[in-house]
């Protein structure tokens, strides 16, 4: 493993990336002083005294703020449009719609304002005006003339040969996924032990604080956007093309977000259609989704269907995985990370015979984008609660059947993984942690019932990649910056490559800062997806303060008059590292080249080609359910993860108890509702819509797997922004069966559902239920 | 302060308000909440719009001492008040308890709910120095954080009044309340 590295193409027009000799993982001996450190947050000072800067809190002189007239129809045509009285308000400055702009094509094969609208939600007009208020007046005022067509809101109605179609060419948005390894039907048939079941998931919203948004300011051809985003480098490349600009013609700045969760990844309309307001005003504009339209058209976790037929032997061997997966779509697809649902079922478990299928629908409602471990949450929800059931099957304890059904090689490429112990160790270190103890448990008594579940999961891309870039700059007193094209999306990674930089130089955090989120001040870094920014801008911020750091050494021996490999850094001191008492401080060395900085570059390496590297874990949740009121508490949830090195041991727990948190809204309480005859979210605010509370959390135990995995990357961290959320909402759906007996297939488990089951279970054991 | 070149839709009316200690003058509309008058007129960004109906908790304030949701609340309600934000929680650069309790136990990711967490919970230990775990839950359940900082809002909870606690022992910084920033 390197560090450093050229990027350039071959022949055949393909990347290639060329090592060049640089600095390999730290050794195991290494004494740390800043990696490992639950070091605060750099940023904390500035969030806990209302000065961070988010996208919304950008206030430029003679800025209008803007509003966006949405569609009331889940499929209609624009007939006619009539702005000329909003265009009379007094403040207002612009009306845009299909009807006086250049059309952009925008999503697939639609455009920015286009005069054929696919869902409740979707872009009718902009209006910039001199307040917030005076926009909504004017949006009042335009008249719309539609042509209402048919629609489909479910997408288990939207393949029936009946259905309206969203757009041309049917409902599906490809051709279906087909996945085989050997003959999973012919395996069904030989075994021992089937189960055979329909589960759902639900539509979530992502319900980021700050809602999606942008702030543009043209200043002649060139642009400043701020956009609440994920990825200040496709905005730039995304918004550029839009425009029909060049990319070094915009500058997309992110000091701060109020929250992403995978639905800032990619531009969205409103980092379009605020440049072309501040165009055509020549003023400042800030366009911010209100509430609703955050639940409309600014994303969603997809609506699932997976019919699931796994077999297994008598011995506990898993010999047939089998899924038939519908995905819902919605009315676009909008790119970014891909919700893979079918990727667990083919990686989890060793199995010999898998076939999975999967189906992408379009309905007329808001469009899906990922939500924190795409498809992984969906894909969970089926594959463990089957697990469990083929465990109970078997008379064998859950966690003993999935160690009978351990891969230590990913099955789609036959490669072992760069940790092949990492699933292992969290069975180990989550079983201890809980208690998971099976026999002879405290299981409640008279209508409160307590039940015990597990669910492991694997996560694909918190291994990081190339490319990414960093540079550090020493300055003449001894401190250092970092600055790196990525941007911190509230995880903490300006704080984390803070400490690789602090610990690769020798010197404290205190002595280093931490630029990010521009595109025209840092090199370019990768969206921050996938649980992959630590591991992939991380390296690089090593390579790039080695530079510096071996720069800095040259200059020390030739003060010092020693060979520079024996000179080594501690407490930003130069000193022989094999004895002699002189040491210098970092400054006392940089004042032979004062008042210029030390400048170094580092680049992301190329991950390993002979082994896949992925993100394993494991939960235990114990949960009581109110066999009266169908209430399910969510009593205690310990929870280990693969996660390699770990940087910052406050913050990862912060990840972990927010995965957790989220994992909990998923399995008991969020879901979109959506009217089927009028194709309206009913529920598109925070009151209806139940993200957890603060009354909502259990008691969280994070068990440290505590092994760096340093074929990973130099570093030897993964990363964990996803992947505690996977396997909660079936550990504890797997409780809820243990408590009562009863397997939930639909998620959320609401409290109306569980009451539901809980009474038909009565009525079909004929008064011999759980409660007797 | 917005920049008409147009006159504004409706009329405004004159409202005074002493935000953390200092006096405004302003013409607002009357429907103009004081979220946007903080917002937009006074440029206080720290307190933050999310959901604009109540449901949130993100633009919690103090009005007269008491926490109030600023979206629910207009401006011309609040003439004659004296308002609290987040910006004036610290006095003189010293945080307060509950600004440094939430640093410490690193109470929040995206800090976006931060400003309101901390209103909510300065409130809290305005009325109860010593507050219990279930009050400290109480005071923020309608507080909505979505990346899940809730267990260690707790413990900044627990630890805001430990530092408070502490510094009214040794007679060290503000004493927390509406006096700091008088």
């Amino acid at each position: 493993m390197t560090a450093t590295m050229d990027i350039s193409l071959d022949e055949d027009g393909k990347l290639q990336l060329e090592e060049h000799e640089g600095v390999g993982a730290w050794p195991k001996d290494r004494r740390f002083t800043s990696v490992g450190q639950g070091a605060h947050r750099l940023e904390g000072l500035e969030k806990v005294t209302g000065k961070a800067q988010y996208t919304y809190d950008v206030r430029l002189p003679g800025q209008l703020e803007a509003r966006v007239l949405r569609s009331p129809h889940p499929h209609a045509r624009i007939l006619s449009i009539d702005t000329s009285a909003a265009e009379a308000l007094p403040g207002v400055h612009a009306v845009l719609h299909h009807g006086n702009t250049e059309p952009i094509e925008w999503y697939n094969g639609s455009f920015v304002f286009d005069p054929t609208l696919r869902m409740v939600g979707d872009e009718v007009a902009a209006v910039a005006a001199d307040s917030g208020d005076i926009a909504e007046d004017a949006i009042r005022l335009i008249r719309v003339e539609y042509e209402v067509l048919p629609h489909v809101t479910y997408f288990e109605d939207a393949l029936r040969p009946d259905a309206p179609h969203v757009r041309e060419g049917g409902n599906l948005t490809d051709e279906p996924t087909v996945y085989d390894r050997g003959d999973a039907d012919a395996a069904l048939q030989r075994a021992h032990v089937v189960v055979d079941r329909k589960f759902t998931t639900q539509c979530a919203i992502h319900n980021s604080l700050e809602p999606h948004g942008s702030t543009a300011s043209w200043d002649g051809d060139d642009l400043t956007l701020w956009s609440s985003t994920q990825s200040v480098f496709t905005i730039r490349e995304q918004v550029a093309e839009a425009l029909g600009t060049s990319e070094h013609r915009v500058r997309v700045i992110k000091h701060h977000m109020g929250g992403g969760f995978g639905a800032k990844q990619v531009a969205w309309k409103n980092d379009v259609i605020a440049p072309l307001l501040a165009k055509r005003t020549g003023r400042p504009v800030q366009l911010m989704l209100d509430r609703e339209a955050e639940s409309l058209a600014a994303g969603n976790r997809p609506a699932t269907w997976q019919h699931v037929r796994f077999g297994a032997d008598r011995d506990g061997k898993l010999v047939a995985v089998w899924a038939d997966i519908h995905i819902d779509a919605g009315a676009y697809q909008v790119g970014g990370e891909a919700s893979n649902v079918s990727g667990m079922y083919q990686s989890l478990y060793k199995c010999d015979n898998v076939h999975t299928e999967a189906r992408n629908i379009y309905t007329n409602t808001g469009p899906a984008v990922a939500f924190r471990a795409p498809g992984h949450v969906e894909a969970a929800w089926a594959i463990e609660q089957t697990m469990d059931e083929l465990a109970r099957k078997l008379g064998l304890d859950p966690v003993e059947f999935r160690r009978r059904n351990y891969s230590e090689v990913d099955q789609l490429e036959g490669k072992p993984y760069s940790l092949p112990e990492g699933l292992s160790l969290s069975y180990d270190k989550v079983t201890e942690a809980f208690g998971w103890n099976t026999e002879g448990r405290e299981r409640g008594a008279g209508s409160k019932r307590r039940g015990l579940g597990f669910a492991a999961h694997d996560w694909i891309a918190g291994s990081g990649s190339p490319p990414a870039y960093a540079w550090a700059k020493l300055n003449p007193d001894g401190g250092l910056d970092i600055i790196t094209g990525t941007q911190d999306i509230g995880t903490g990674t300006r704080t984390g490559l803070g400490q690789i930089g602090a610990e690769e130089l020798g010197i404290d955090l205190a002595d280093v800062s931490v630029q990010l989120g521009d595109t025209a001040l840092g090199p370019y870094s990768p969206v921050s997806s996938g649980s992959s920014t630590l591991a992939s801008i991380g390296p690089a911020v090593r390579g790039a303060v080695n530079d510096v750091r071996e720069q800095l050494l040259r200059l020390a021996a030739t003060k010092m008059e020693v060979a520079a490999d024996r000179l080594t850094i501690a407490d930003g001191r130069i000193s022989v590292a094999d004895g002699g008492g002189e040491s210098l401080s970092i400054a006392e060395v940089m004042a032979d080249v004062a008042p210029a900085n030390l400048m170094g570059k580092g680049v992301r390496g190329p991950n390993p080609d002979d082994v896949a590297i992925r993100t394993f874990g494991a939960q235990c949740v114990e949960v009581e359910v109110d066999t009266d009121t169908g209430e399910v508490t969510v009593l205690r949830v310990a929870t280990a993860h693969d996660i390699g090195r770990i940087v910052n041991p406050t913050l990862v727990d912060s990840q972990i108890w927010g995965g957790i948190t989220q994992g909990v809204g998923f399995a008991l309480h969020e879901e979109r509702v959506v009217d089927d005859r009028l194709g309206r979210i009913l529920n598109a605010n925070l009151e209806e819509y139940h993200v957890p509370t603060i009354v909502d959390i259990p008691e969280m135990t994070h068990a440290h797997v505590g092994v760096p995995d340093t074929r990973a990357n130099i570093t030897g961290a993964k990363g964990v922004g996803e992947p505690p959320l996977i396997p909660t909402a079936p550990a504890i759906a797997n409780a809820i069966y243990d408590a009562v007996g009863i397997r939930v297939e639909n998620a959320p488990i609401s409290r109306q559902r569980m009451l539901t089951l809980l009474r038909e279970q009565t009525t079909t054991t004929n008064g011999n239920g759980v409660t007797a | 302060m917005t920049t008409p070149d147009k006159a504004p839709a409706s009329p405004r009316v004159p409202v005074t308000l002493r935000v953390n200690g200092s006096d405004h003058h302003l013409l607002v509309e009357p429907r103009h909440t004081l979220l946007d008058t903080l917002r937009e007129d006074l440029r206080l960004t720290g307190t933050k719009k999310v959901c604009d109906m109540g449901n949130c908790g993100a633009c919690t304030v103090h009005q007269d001492g008491h926490s109030v949701y600023s979206c629910l609340t207009l401006a011309v309600e609040a003439n004659g008040s004296e308002v609290r934000t987040v910006e004036g929680l610290a006095d003189a650069g010293e945080l307060d308890p509950v600004q440094e309790a939430f640093i410490r136990a690193d109470a929040f990711q995206c800090g976006f709910c931060t400003p309101g967490q901390l209103m909510s919970l300065r409130a809290l230990l305005d009325a109860r120095p010593d507050p219990t775990d279930e009050e400290i839950a109480k005071a923020v359940t309608g507080n909505l954080c979505r990346c899940g900082a809730y267990h260690n809002i707790m413990k900044a909870g627990r630890l805001a009044a430990e530092i408070q606690a502490e510094r009214r022992a040794t007679g060290n910084g503000p004493t927390a309340g509406m006096e700091a920033a008088e």
